[in-house]
């Protein structure tokens, strides 16, 4: 099994700790862990390539979760990378908007280890 | 200080007097599923909220308000040290980090159990304020829901302050 690189985006280093520590507790065998704190931040570190899987926050400063997404449409290296937001807001609205931006799920804070295992290994296809 | 909410058109949400146990059931949700920290509602009213750290999520839209989460420094950086491990109140800016999330997940949570709320309430990222000399003094009428947690013999403040 390959060992997944995955890029955390969260203005909240916290946050970025947590939604980490849930994928390894979820058992997903991670290799190496990127984090940015905000749209722009993660676009600089996908077009360095070769990810395998995106976390992303919606409700960010600067560039937001749902701007980060229209903008990796026109990236190369996010071809086939899927992105999975991460939202405390409910809304259903603003989740439906990030899907038809592109992105494969979402999972809603608070999250257990168990709803993102759900939410993720359908989107990871042989990976792991 | 003085804070002021603009309406951005939403019908507005009435307050209902449910709000508070709905706040203390998505406080309690919280905490557990991100802190594993098990609040208990403190038995009786523990006063007024003091505490040295207060973070605070504004709310806007169909409901103008704010939530904020007011307790001690020692138990903020115990709250901290439960959500990331040992080395988490190495950094001061961790501590604030870590309550600020912890209330814009309460924040999140409770208006995701209102009726037309999730979707026509956005919330402002949050802001921390360390120190205790302050008062808040909101520009209209407000209407408080305070909920006070029992957590290692000490006292945890939540409290949704809804503009008029």
């Amino acid at each position: 099994m390959k060992k997944l690189k995955v890029l955390i985006v969260d203005d909240s280093s916290v946050m970025r700790k947590i939604v980490e520590r849930s994928l390894r507790q979820a058992g997903l065998d991670l290799g190496e862990v990127l984090e940015a704190g905000n749209g722009a931040e993660a676009l600089v570190e996908v077009q360095k390539g070769s990810l395998d899987l995106i976390l992303s926050d919606i409700n960010m400063p600067a560039v937001d979760g749902l701007e980060f997404l229209k903008n990796l449409a026109g990236v190369e290296a996010a071809k086939g990378v899927p992105v999975v937001m991460i939202t405390t807001e409910g809304s259903e609205a603003r989740v439906v908007e990030a899907l038809s931006a592109g992105a494969k799920g979402y999972i809603r804070k608070p999250f257990t280890p168990e709803q993102v295992k759900e939410r993720i290994a359908p989107l990871l296809g042989g990976l792991q | 200080m003085s804070t002021t909410f603009q309406s951005s058109g939403q019908t507005p949400v009435r307050p209902e007097p449910v709000w508070k146990s709905i706040l203390e059931c998505s406080a309690i949700e919280v905490f557990n599923l991100m802190a594993n920290v098990h609040l208990t509602p403190a038995p009786a009213a523990a006063g007024e909220p003091h505490g040295d750290r207060t973070a605070m999520v504004g709310m806007a839209g169909a409901l103008c308000g704010m939530t904020t989460i007011r307790c001690s420094g020692e138990i903020a950086a115990k709250l901290a040290t439960q959500m990331l491990g040992a080395d988490a109140t190495s950094n001061p800016s961790t501590v604030s980090d870590a309550l600020g999330e912890l209330c814009n997940m309460v924040a999140g949570n409770f208006k995701s159990k209102i009726s037309n709320l999730a979707d026509h309430c956005m919330l402002s990222v949050p802001t921390v304020i360390s120190g205790e000399d302050y008062t808040l003094e909101p520009a209209s009428p407000v209407e408080n829901f305070i909920v006070d947690f029992e957590y290692d013999a000490a006292t945890i403040w939540i409290c949704l302050t809804v503009h008029g």
